[in-house]
């Protein structure tokens, strides 16, 4: 086997846990996030919840590295990556998808899907620009690499040389995931993967993300509203609320805990509810 | 000499001409779809790239298979230059912040190259043979066929690159979406830097066809300005837009010379342009942009 090959040919990159330290970000004089402190366990499935404006998404722009903290740490398998630009978390192993689907109009699925091993390649744009045969070699390893352990897996096969805007809704969200899969990443991150899908593409869903976790044995963070999904699906759960951390633990942990359910459905936190697990 | 024959003959000589201007029109479109910068200084961009040929192949008397490369390269580290010292400086500013700085650019570029090589024409060396071709009682210049020539070769070559190479991909990803490109792990810096130093080399590749048919002077910056219609009228955005306005144009020039004279080339063509822009505003081929509320 060629050398360019090998590096695809490999087991799945190992499971890195993540975790925030006492993370701070504002935007003028609005605190999105007041030291926040989080783990998700390696080779697990965390949940981020929180009602809106709680601060979510702005602890998933800070792990990818769009925001930089005021103050605080992110730790990738346990190496400081806090200043690491964006494109380069690709290359330690961090992949993400985006709240609105974040495809590329115009590319084919299989072209959205391989531009997930981008950072994996590494003959120059100008050895491919002159289809040097490292590149070459490269090229067609990638999309083997694709085709057998990433669009199978997903059901994709059907629609791979469909072009993205031609799919139904839920297929993108899927695409989307292939996409962050073929990034071999070790923590995968997911911005609401289900958010305006029906009950069936949900459970769709749910089941790739539980098959993901188990075969691929990533580490996947995700932010969801979907109770009853991030109930199901979820090891861990970590609940923010104005920008502070109320709660983490597992699923009944959580929904037991009265600063939770004060945060969900405003009310006394004397009595003794449950959120509510849909 | 029959009517066919004369319509053959414009029509040929439209056709062949517009392989420069599309040439040209992408070196535009090229750091329009790559960085959403309106580049009014492609036109010296070219010209500097034309000086440096003539540069390679008088000054330092290379042959012109040598003293072309070594004009890409020097364009090259230009376009990286000014997507470093312009442009970086002012990502995240205002369009027509952006938009000013090029076009203090195409001045700054202007007055350096009146400065260096002076105003008048410079004789250039023809990068292609010259011959006369014949076809009945048609003839073309040779030279026109050269530069159709070259020109189709590198853009089918461009073209190549942005559709099946990985770095074209990345590139075209960096256009339509830095965010995601980003997390997907692009250098979002490498790749609109390689936008510019592509613009660069395909403009200079028109700029040296251009002078290698006759000489460099400054004003070769201003034939920019009339292929700026050409990329309004294919789509600031799209490549095959740019490519098929280059042949509507390039066309209906010829053939307003051949037919209606001389003076009206610079009006006639620009009229239908005009007129079709009413009917499509953004363009043959460009995106309608959809502004989300």
């Amino acid at each position: 086997m060629n050398p360019a090959g090998a590096s695809f040919m490999k087991a799945p990159g190992a499971a890195q846990g993540l975790a925030v330290r006492d993370v701070a970000v504002s935007f003028g004089g609005i605190h999105a996030l007041r030291g926040v402190s989080m783990t998700a366990p390696a080779g697990k499935i965390t949940a981020v919840i929180g009602p809106n404006g709680a601060g979510k998404t702005s602890l998933f722009n800070t792990i990818s590295g769009f925001y930089k903290p005021d103050a605080g740490c992110v730790f990738l398998g346990g190496v400081d990556i806090t200043a690491t630009p964006v494109h380069a978390r690709a290359g330690l192993g961090l992949a993400r998808t985006f709240q609105n689907v974040a495809l590329f109009r115009g590319l084919s699925v299989l072209e959205n899907i391989k531009l997930g091993g981008h950072h994996l390649m590494r003959a120059g744009p100008l050895a491919a620009l002159f289809g040097m045969p490292a590149a070459r070699r490269e090229e067609l390893a990638l999309r083997a690499e694709v085709e057998s352990r990433v669009i199978d897996f997903l059901e994709l096969d059907n629609v791979r040389h469909k072009p993205v805007e031609a799919l139904s809704y839920g297929l993108q969200k899927r695409v989307e995931l292939a996409r962050g899969l073929a990034m071999r990443p070790s923590v995968l991150l997911l911005d609401e993967p289900v958010a305006g899908m029906n009950r069936e593409e949900t459970e769709d869903m749910a089941r790739f993300i539980l098959d993901v976790q188990e075969e691929w044995g990533v580490t996947v963070v995700l932010v969801e509203h979907d109770m009853g999904m991030v109930m199901d699906i979820s090891h861990h759960v970590a609940v923010l609320n104005f920008g502070e951390l109320i709660a983490q633990g597992t699923p009944a942990q959580v929904a037991r805990d009265p600063q939770v359910v004060k945060a969900y459905l405003g009310g006394d936190t004397a009595d003794a509810q449950t959120v509510a697990v849909a | 000499m029959t009517d066919f024959y004369i319509l053959a003959e414009f029509t040929l000589l439209g056709l062949l001409a517009s392989g420069i201007s599309a040439l040209l029109a992408l070196s535009f479109v090229l750091v329009y779809k790559g960085t959403h910068v309106v580049n009014f200084a492609a036109g010296e961009v070219m010209m500097l790239g034309a000086y440096l040929y003539y540069t390679a192949a008088v000054a330092l008397r290379m042959p012109p298979a040598i003293a072309l490369p070594l004009a890409l390269v020097g364009i090259a580290l230009a376009g990286v230059a000014i997507e470093a010292l312009v442009l970086r400086p002012l990502a995240g500013q205002p369009t027509i912040a952006i938009l000013m700085a090029t076009i203090g650019l195409a001045s700054l570029l202007h007055g350096g190259v009146e400065i260096i090589w002076g105003q008048d024409p410079l004789e250039v060396p023809a990068l292609l043979p010259r011959f006369p071709v014949n076809w009945g009682e048609v003839m073309i210049p040779g030279a026109a066929i050269g530069n159709f020539v070259v020109a189709s070769l590198l853009i089918a070559a461009l073209v190549a690159f942005f559709r099946f190479s990985r770095a074209g991909i990345a590139m075209r990803a960096t256009a339509s979406d830095p965010v995601t490109a980003a997390t997907l792990g692009v250098d979002i810096r490498a790749s609109q830097r390689m936008t510019w130093i592509l613009s660069g080399v395909t403009g200079t590749v028109a700029g040296a066809l251009i002078a290698g048919s006759g000489s460099v002077s400054p004003a070769l910056a201003a034939t920019a300005l009339s292929v700026l219609a050409v990329v309004i009228l294919g789509g600031l955005d799209s490549v095959a837009g740019a490519i098929l306005a280059s042949l509507i144009v390039g066309v209906l020039e010829s053939l307003t010379v051949g037919y209606v004279g001389g003076k009206m080339r610079d009006v006639f063509p620009y009229l239908v342009v005009l007129a079709m822009l009413i009917v499509r505003p953004y363009g043959l081929l460009g995106t309608r942009e959809i502004e989300r509320l």
